[in-house]
């Protein structure tokens, strides 16, 4: 399946990613009324970590072997039986948080602005690229096909 | 191949979809005596507090059993198993021959032996069967005063159930608190106080020893120190353990539950056990244990399939691990979360009004237990490296080799990946990612 790489030399701590996540997530997806005029608040599923001079971007790994999905009380948390990818069906969803404790890389958080629901990186359904990947400017993460 | 599988839940689920990434053809046969599509236990308490409709319960679509082949036998109990021929005998008489065997058949519930804990409207917290039936009481009996005995995480999912029903309700706890062997005096306190604003009354350091009744229904129970609780229903939630019946005067080895090899398998051959049933490998005290939670039950269940299906597999282990949101605070607990001992060091962080405590247990350099309250983000990072069993004593030094103190390195808000040594980071992303 087509993976997120993260490239960590290349990453400037630009943030940039997260904001095209939050925007992408959004119902309007326009910049100004995400950040500013949305109820439910659109959350970023992808986070830039930092420390010092180093920095990358962190979004769920899709894992091959995912410890979310053993998690999951509901079925909620599945895997996409096309891309591979690993999703949380939000009707199903009850926000028990299973899956916060089970996820190694603390890449799901909590969406409590409306009905709780677990919230990650979906690769952004339907696009081509994931609004992350397409907007970093320095090529620190990237799209590919991974075995 | 003959696959048969005794329980239909987590654990006989998750067997039935790794067998079938290798074993396509194959039969498969599940038996459950329950006269349900595989549900998901822990939201019984979701469906009695009707935060979840009835469609809501089910664990895996409908279509599983078809999509995968397998013949579900339900309403059925296995009674007896003849090792020798392969044959599981159900309750019709009926014999069910077998190449492979799954042991799936979970827990069971512990009740007080006490007078009149067999009148209408006591009820046991365990199964789809017992939520509806109490749903049932309820309406039927207007229940307006409940008493739960038993302040575990059964106890506590009940009580935010009835607490959504509105109804009126006492906690006994024989414990001087609640969740004892899950969290420690702080965090237990802070449910408490939560329980008390949502009206629920705690009674600790004290039991039922009788259900008082009218008419073969409870109108009472009667405590310890001979005190009287009006009670037009008792939940007893006083645990659960293996349900093992299955395998008693077998030559399968128990202890307190079906004990199981790193494959997941019997000291019988062809015959492997997960779930609830079975005392598996347990991380933190390296011994086998029986760790009755919902995604070990679906790891062992995985692993067995694997096994049964000729891939050789090993179960990694596991540890006691909870997440519950309880009136309202998100609650996350794993490993040894209450250790006494010098050679234990405790960072923590503990902000009663906001509901929140975050604590870090670590011996020798190494994280083995947590509880983290109201703030729960990025849990799991620390709880993989509690299985990881990662040595972090080069994480609390700066690169300029002045040390900073282990809170401020735990519990600051930007913790992360980023913060561990280089070769956990690698070995995370192995694979995936090799640049991290
Ligand atoms: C109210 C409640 C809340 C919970 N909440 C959580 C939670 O939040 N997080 C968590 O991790 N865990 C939770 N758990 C625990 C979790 O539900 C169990 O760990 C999990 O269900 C174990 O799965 P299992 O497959 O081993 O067995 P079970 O789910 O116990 O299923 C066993 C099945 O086998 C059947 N069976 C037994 N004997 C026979 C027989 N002889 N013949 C035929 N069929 C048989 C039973 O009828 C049953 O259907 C909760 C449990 C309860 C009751």
């Amino acid at each position: 399946m087509k993976k997120i790489l993260i490239k960590e030399e290349y990453c400037m701590g630009c943030r940039l990613c997260e904001v095209y996540c939050l925007v992408q997530h959004s119902n309007t997806k326009n910049i100004i009324k995400a950040y500013k005029g949305e109820y439910p608040k659109p959350l970023s599923r992808i986070v830039v970590e930092e420390k010092g001079y180093e920095s990358f971007a962190l979004q769920c790994r899709h894992c091959e072997d995912a410890p979310c999905l053993d998690a999951c009380i509901t079925g909620a948390m599945h895997r996409d039986d096309e891309t591979k990818a690993v999703l949380c069906d939000e009707d199903k969803c009850v926000g028990c948080w299973m899956c916060i404790m089970a996820c190694p890389f603390g890449v799901i958080s909590r969406n409590v602005y409306d009905k709780k629901v677990a919230s990650k990186c979906d690769l952004c359904v339907g696009e081509e690229t994931p609004s992350c990947v397409k907007h970093c400017p320095n090529e620190a993460i990237v799209y590919e096909e991974q075995k | 191949m003959k696959y048969v599988i005794i329980g239909n839940s987590a654990s006989g689920i998750a067997a039935v979809s790794s067998i079938r990434e290798y074993d396509k053809t194959g039969k498969i046969t599940i038996i459950s005596s329950e006269p349900y599509l595989n549900y998901s236990r822990p939201l019984i308490s979701y469906l009695l507090a009707k935060k979840i409709g009835r469609n809501q319960i089910l664990y895996r679509d409908k279509d599983f059993y078809k999509k995968n082949k397998v013949d579900l036998v339900l309403k059925r109990k296995a009674v007896k198993l003849n090792l020798k021929r392969k044959r599981v005998l159900l309750d019709n008489k009926q014999e069910v021959p077998f190449d492979k065997l799954l042991i799936a058949t979970g827990g069971k519930p512990i009740n007080p032996e006490v007078k009149g804990i067999d009148a209408k409207g006591v009820f046991n917290f365990v199964d789809l069967s017992c939520a509806k039936r109490i749903e049932k009481f309820i309406k039927n009996n207007k229940v307006k005063n409940a008493v739960i005995l038993g302040g575990g995480l059964i106890g506590l999912k009940a009580a935010e159930a009835l607490i959504a029903l509105n109804i009126k309700l006492t906690l006994v706890e024989l414990a001087d608190r609640v969740l004892s062997s899950t969290f420690d005096k702080k965090a237990s306190l802070i449910i408490e106080e939560a329980l008390k604003k949502h009206k629920c009354d705690l009674i600790t350091k004290n039991t039922i020893v009788e259900v008082k009744t009218k008419n073969n229904i409870i109108n009472a129970v009667e405590l310890k120190d001979k005190s009287i609780l009006h009670a037009d229903l008792l939940i007893s939630a006083i645990g659960v353990r293996p349900n093992i019946e299955l395998v008693n005067n077998t030559s399968i080895k128990t202890n307190r539950g079906i004990i199981a090899d790193k494959f997941m398998r019997t000291n019988i051959k062809d015959i492997y056990v997960a779930g609830d049933c079975c005392e598996a490998s347990d991380l933190i005290s390296k011994t086998k244990k029986a760790i009755a939670i919902w995604p070990l039950a679906v790891l062992q269940g995985k692993i067995a399939g694997y096994n049964m299906a000729g891939i050789r597999k090993e179960y990694p282990g596991g540890f006691a691990m909870n997440s519950v949101e309880l009136c309202g605070i998100p609650t996350i607990s794993a490993g040894e979360t209450n250790p006494v001992g010098t050679q234990y060091e405790i960072i923590s962080d503990y902000v009663p009004k906001e509901s929140i405590y975050r604590k870090i247990v670590l011996k020798e350099n190494r994280i083995v237990g947590v509880i983290f309250m109201g703030k729960i983000e990025r849990a799991g990072i620390y709880i993989g490296l509690i299985k990881e069993a990662v040595n972090l004593a080069s994480c609390f030094f700066s690169e300029s080799g002045s040390s900073f103190s282990k809170k401020e390195y735990f519990l600051k808000d930007n913790f992360g990946l980023i913060s561990l040594p280089q070769e956990y980071r690698k070995y995370l992303v192995s694979g995936e990612v090799a640049i991290i």
